[in-house]
């Protein structure tokens, strides 16, 4: 009876130990190696490219303030929320988001495709008072992004950062990384090499303010990418099936 | 103090470490008031957003990190070390491996932890990843001291002068190197400079997501529930007075238990981009889990078996069961919200919230009360609580603020899935999201102002520690004994 022998493990602490470092292993494994191996994992689509510097920090400051804890990034295929928010999300869409940010409570809508839903004009008075533009609203106030200038001088550290952990961005990437930062939140450039190392990005003055590069220029810029790389007028699903 | 580092028994001769204990227990008391402080608080500023007062170190998203690490890692981990430290010594009849220095450094390197993540939060510096918040460097601190707290468990195991590892001492252990496991798995990040705060996750997307899970349900999992159990595993038969139920209950229920539990992270992220072998692996070992909890449950309930006259008259016992009740109660409604189509309703909604507060509140908090009581008149030597009546006031006002607040994130929740999902005859969505969050206002204020009760509950509880350390005693009627000797 194995019961009985059980009192092997009871009076040798090591091999209770390894017992248990065996028995807790074997879950992780089986679920968690295949989603590196196999690849249908992530289904191929055109679009999805690295972040801009601008929206990086825009990133990194959506993460600071702890959005994820109110609002998911990841839109799954019901008919009401294909209704509400879009075409259900994509494994390949936060392929490049390290961390992710799926989220995982609704108090506020869904975000994964925010991006081009709302003017500049509008994320900026709602982010400094949501409740000027939605009177029912129950987020925060962040009427200090606004204030506060974007501290991203080391975008470059950061890009080559990304870079070892598998976002491909390319040299001339890196090296441009601090002027495509401030590129892409001044009105009225040039944009044409810009927008050719990253399609589809909004460029501008994000938040009405062109003295300074502000913590909601980089927010905004972030916001307004947020399910616009993949054109689903010419996605084919069924070119994934498997 | 030589006299207070003494065993209780007089036939014990060891002379156990005691101190640690007692700092442990202390620091339970005042972490859970702290974060159940900031739990409720970020409760009312769901209710009424002016809370926030636009302030960035105020805001929701910031205190909310604070909150959850507060309650898990420094209420729920305090109570863990501080127990185990007490459980290992009792049970194995052996003083703590490692002198003074290495618990007294496993503790204070705790706290440090804590105070590292929770300054972190505040100032903006988190990973985005829930219950795993903390920065690079502060991960590897804690990974310092989580090697030398494994290491003074098992060396105090080796120490021990019993032939057998008690079974609260498997569920101790399970927790301690499942959890080192986890941290280290879901915590791999590559800093932007060793100078600097910010570092990027080596996973991205998919694969980051699951390993997040893989990861955060087990925090429930072996944080809050096999260090728990261990807790139970003593605790409630020594209060009792009466041995635990079944030996072969709890080596099939403790074994299940490490087994299964890992698998359930899937459940996290039904109908979302994750591949569907793997959610559908997540959903059937979610189910499974039921089984061994329910084990759990059962042997925790049943050593009260010809002891069930003492919850009359105990509310220290009152509340170990009333845990394990809550225990058993959330361990069945978790594996139903993991089945695809009832998570395609509950999932992003306050049910959520709600069932995890059955958990933490109703099992993890309570059963660590019952602990708190049981050990503060041993630990200082007092020969008892200062009022067991307090004790019953705080088991009430705990048990109607916990109904409060689950109650009404059911129907919150089950309240926004349906109001989401609604088309009216022209087969439009009914509602806006907007709508829905109005329609979340009153409930929000029902359940803040149960947490309100909850925390009213846990000042009672500091003001009894306080009263009982300093050696006073109430004078009081004992409770039950006034009442008729049979009510049935």
């Amino acid at each position: 009876m194995l019961l009985k022998k059980h009192h092997f493990l009871e009076k040798n602490v090591f091999f209770l130990i390894l017992g248990i470092f065996l028995t807790i292993i074997i879950g992780g494994i089986v679920e968690i190696v295949p989603l590196f191996t196999m690849e249908q994992t992530i289904e191929k689509v055109d679009g999805v490219r690295p972040y801009t510097p601008l929206e990086q920090a825009g990133r990194n400051i959506y993460i600071r303030e702890g959005c994820y804890n109110c609002h998911s990034q990841m839109i799954r295929p019901f008919r009401d929320e294909v209704e509400r928010y879009g075409h259900y999300s994509l494994a390949a869409e936060s392929m490049y988001d390290h961390p992710f940010q799926w989220g995982s409570k609704r108090t506020g809508p869904d975000l994964a495709r925010v991006g081009g839903k709302y003017s500049n004009a509008w994320h900026v008075a709602h982010l400094d008072d949501p409740r000027s533009v939605v009177p029912e609203s129950i987020m925060p106030g962040y009427p200090f992004l606004a204030k506060k200038e974007l501290k991203f001088e080391d975008a470059a550290e950061h890009l080559k950062t990304l870079r070892m952990v598998g976002v491909p961005y390319t040299d001339e990437q890196v090296a441009d990384a601090v002027a495509d930062l401030h590129l892409q939140a001044t009105a009225d450039e040039d944009y044409d090499d810009f927008l050719a190392r990253y399609p589809n990005a909004a460029t501008g003055d994000f938040d009405g303010n062109p003295d300074k590069l502000t913590e909601m220029d980089a927010l905004i810029a972030y916001l307004q990418i947020l399910g616009r790389m993949v054109d689903f007028t010419t996605y084919n699903p069924s070119l994934n099936l498997r | 103090m030589s006299q207070g580092s003494m065993a209780q028994t007089a036939s014990s001769a060891v002379d156990y470490n005691m101190d640690v204990v007692r700092w442990g227990a202390l620091a339970t008391v005042f972490w859970g008031v702290v974060g159940f402080m900031a739990g409720d608080f970020i409760a009312w500023q769901l209710a009424f957003p002016a809370l926030n007062f636009d302030f960035e170190y105020m805001n929701f998203g910031r205190l909310r990190p604070l909150h959850t690490s507060a309650v898990i890692f420094a209420f729920g981990g305090n109570a863990l070390i501080a127990t185990s430290f007490y459980v290992v010594q009792r049970t194995c009849r052996a003083r703590l491996f490692g002198g003074k220095a290495l618990p007294a450094f496993v503790f204070w390197g705790y706290q440090l932890f804590i105070v590292l993540a929770a300054v972190g939060y505040v100032m903006g510096v988190t990973q985005g990843r829930e219950y795993a918040e903390p920065e690079w460097f502060v991960d590897l601190w804690l990974t310092v001291v989580w090697v030398c707290y494994l290491a003074i468990f098992v060396g105090t195991l080796l120490k021990r002068q019993e032939p057998h590892i008690y079974v609260a001492n498997w569920f101790y252990l399970a927790f301690i190197v499942t959890i080192a496991m986890l941290h280290l798995g879901n915590n791999l990040a590559v800093p932007v400079s060793f100078m600097g705060t910010k570092s990027y996750s080596l996973f991205s997307g998919v694969q980051d997501a699951l390993t997040q899970w893989w990861y955060g349900h087990n925090a429930v999992g072996f944080f809050l529930t096999a260090g728990f159990l261990g807790m139970m595993y003593y605790f409630i038969p020594k209060r009792a007075e009466r041995p635990v139920y079944s030996y072969r209950l709890s080596i099939i229920h403790f074994w299940a238990l490490i087994f299964l539990y890992i698998w359930a992270g899937p459940h996290h992220l039904h109908y979302t981009a994750l591949p569907d072998w793997a959610q559908t692996l997540g959903m059937t070992f979610s189910i499974m889990l039921w089984m061994p909890s329910w084990g759990g449950m059962i042997n925790g309930l049943m050593t009260l078996s010809g002891a069930w006259d003492k919850l009359r008259t105990d509310p220290v016992l009152r509340f170990m069961v009333a845990a394990v009740g809550f225990y058993g109660m959330s361990t069945f409604e978790g594996p139903v919200m993991s089945i695809k189509s009832v998570n395609g309703l509950s999932h992003y909604t306050d049910w959520t919230i709600g069932h995890v507060h059955s958990g933490a509140l109703g099992w993890v908090a309570f059963i660590t009360f019952g602990a708190i009581y049981f050990l503060i008149p041993v630990l200082w030597n007092r020969e008892r609580l200062y009022s067991m009546r307090l004790v019953a006031h705080h088991f009430w006002l705990g048990t109607i603020g916990i109904v409060l607040y689950i109650t009404s994130m059911w129907v919150s929740g089950i309240m926004q899935g349906l109001m989401w999902r609604a088309h009216d005859q022209l087969g439009f969505l009914q509602y806006s999201f907007i709508e829905t969050v109005e329609a979340m206002h009153p409930y929000y204020i029902i359940r803040a102002t149960g947490g309100t009760l909850f925390l009213l509950g846990a000042f009672v509880m500091v003001w009894n520690v306080y009263k009982t350390i300093r050696g006073d005693v109430r004078r009081e009627a004992p409770i039950g004994v006034s009442a008729p000797a049979a009510v049935q």
